[in-house]
């Protein structure tokens, strides 16, 4: 107990500065712009030079042609819909113990944008399944799981617009993002604990990977890229939920003004 | 009056619970008759041949099973929150956990516990296997447990919103899939001669896990709500 409570203290004077300024707005708001500055184009032409390897420079597969480069869509996003969920829950968990009004501003952000990813795995597998495994649709472990997840994120967006209470809103989708967080390890092993049609990872960090170099590094660089483009578009989200909670404060009505007269 | 033990009191608030349950016994018998109305419903929409109704019957019984709990869970700290006891059973000294598993616990010995001890009757009337009763029973007995201290999350996070019926099934319904997996697999295995103990193992290590953390989070939604 005692040393619990020392821990704390070194940790709240340790990271004071640093949450000092994350609690601030317009702070968020600046550092945020200044990251997408340059956060953007490096995406855009992580995401062309990936996109054009992948789907034009990298050999096709022998057993499934050219179908398999849905693979270069597919797994990124699938993999940036689970890290998605791990950013909510995490915010949301934030928000819980430290009250920080800004984690709870990223931890709304998060949920639409990981929606839109899973629907995307979802989607692009679909039409890769089409060709390969003859059906649009199979309730196979990891796809069902998949949908689940995309049923939480849903769920939690769901959550937040029913509370007219909005701090009460992101503390209780921040419980029920925490509760979802059970699924997600569940999702990741799915295709070792099930039979399945999908293959087990081919990529390891320990270990050999059973997948050829040429198809590996372009898959690694969207994976990266989509990374990026999530952080995107998290960053875009939460500027524009900080604008809208903040609309009647100073520092946005002076930077409305200054965006009026450059338009003018 | 001295205040009571911890665990005096949960079993008073247990006592409660089940006490205005029974003075009010159409709302213990409402489960069970949807139970049955929704079983007629498959025969008449899937049609009446019995090997039909034999392949569906485990996985129809346990969905069935699934939305009478849904559609309870949705109520089990309601009426507690308009009257205001709710409140004062969280500035109360007595741990909010045990306090929140007792409820728990009311609602399933009104729901899970009655519908797994009926399932037989139903379970022949969708002419399922007679080697797979005690599978169907035993998988509900652990199953609905689950799944009624999933709903408590949903319903404790809800408790305080006008309109909270239709979120709470949006909110719990994924929580509830692994469980009916694992149940209704256990069911269609004791049916197909596959031994279900695996299953049902799986079953009971879900329950362990919600019974430890489950509470945690309704007392969690239960103070959000009652702040708001």
């Amino acid at each position: 107990m005692f040393v619990r409570r020392i821990a704390r203290c070194i940790i709240a004077v340790a990271m004071w500065p640093i949450f000092h300024k994350f609690g601030s707005p317009p702070w968020l708001y600046a550092i945020s712009g200044a990251i997408l500055r340059w956060m953007l184009p490096v995406t855009l032409i992580l995401l062309v030079i990936g996109a054009v390897w992948g789907l034009m420079f990298s050999p096709a597969d022998f057993r499934q042609g050219n179908s398999y480069r849905i693979m270069y869509i597919h797994v990124p996003a699938a993999v940036v819909a689970l890290a998605g969920y791990y950013v909510m829950a995490l915010a949301g968990a934030i928000n819980l113990i430290w009250r920080m009004k800004m984690a709870d501003v990223a931890m709304k952000a998060a949920a639409p944008v990981g929606a839109a990813f899973t629907f995307l795995a979802l989607f692009s597998g679909a039409v890769w399944g089409k060709p390969t495994w003859g059906a649009w649709w199979v309730w196979d472990a990891r796809v069902t799981s998949m949908l689940i997840l995309l049923f939480l994120y849903l769920g939690v967006v769901a959550l937040y617009e029913a509370f007219d209470n909005k701090e009460a809103a992101g503390k209780a989708c921040a419980v029920l993002s925490l509760v979802g967080m059970v699924n997600i390890p569940i999702i990741y092993k799915s295709v070792d604990w099930w039979y399945s049609l999908h293959q087990p990872a081919s990529i390891k960090l320990t270990g050999e990977s059973t997948i050829d170099p040429s198809m590996l590094y372009p898959l690694l660089l969207m994976i990266a890229a989509f990374y990026a483009l999530f952080t995107c578009c998290l960053l875009l989200n939460m500027r524009v939920e900080l604008l809208r909670r903040e609309s009647r404060t100073h520092w946005v009505g002076s930077l409305a003004k200054r965006e009026c007269s450059d338009v003018l | 009056m001295s205040a009571p033990g911890t665990l005096q009191f949960c079993i008073r608030l247990l006592r409660r619970q089940l006490l205005l349950a029974v003075r009010r016994p159409i709302e213990i018998s409402n489960p069970l008759v949807f139970f049955a109305m929704v079983v007629a419903l498959f025969p008449l929409g899937l049609g009446p041949a019995l090997e039909n109704l034999a392949g569906f019957a485990a996985g129809t019984l346990w969905i069935i099973a699934l939305l009478s709990n849904l559609l309870t869970s949705d109520a089990v700290f309601r009426s507690d929150f308009e009257d205001g006891s709710l409140e004062q059973l969280l500035l109360s000294p007595q741990p909010l956990y045990l306090s929140v598993l007792a409820y728990i616990g009311a609602h399933w010995l009104m729901t899970g516990l009655l519908l797994a001890l009926a399932s037989p009757v139903f379970a022949l009337l969708l002419n399922l296997p007679g080697q797979a009763l005690g599978t169907l029973v035993m998988s509900l007995l652990l199953g609905t447990a689950v799944l009624s201290l999933l709903g408590g999350i949903g319903a404790a996070l809800t408790v305080g919103l006008k309109r909270g019926g239709m979120l709470t099934s949006l909110l719990i319904l994924p929580l509830y899939m692994p469980v009916l997996i694992f149940g209704s697999a256990a069911v269609q295995g004791a049916v197909s001669g596959i031994p279900a103990g695996p299953y049902l193992a799986i079953l009971a290590a879900m329950l362990c896990l919600a019974i430890a953390l489950a509470p945690l989070a309704i007392a969690a939604g239960l103070r959000i709500s009652i702040d708001a």
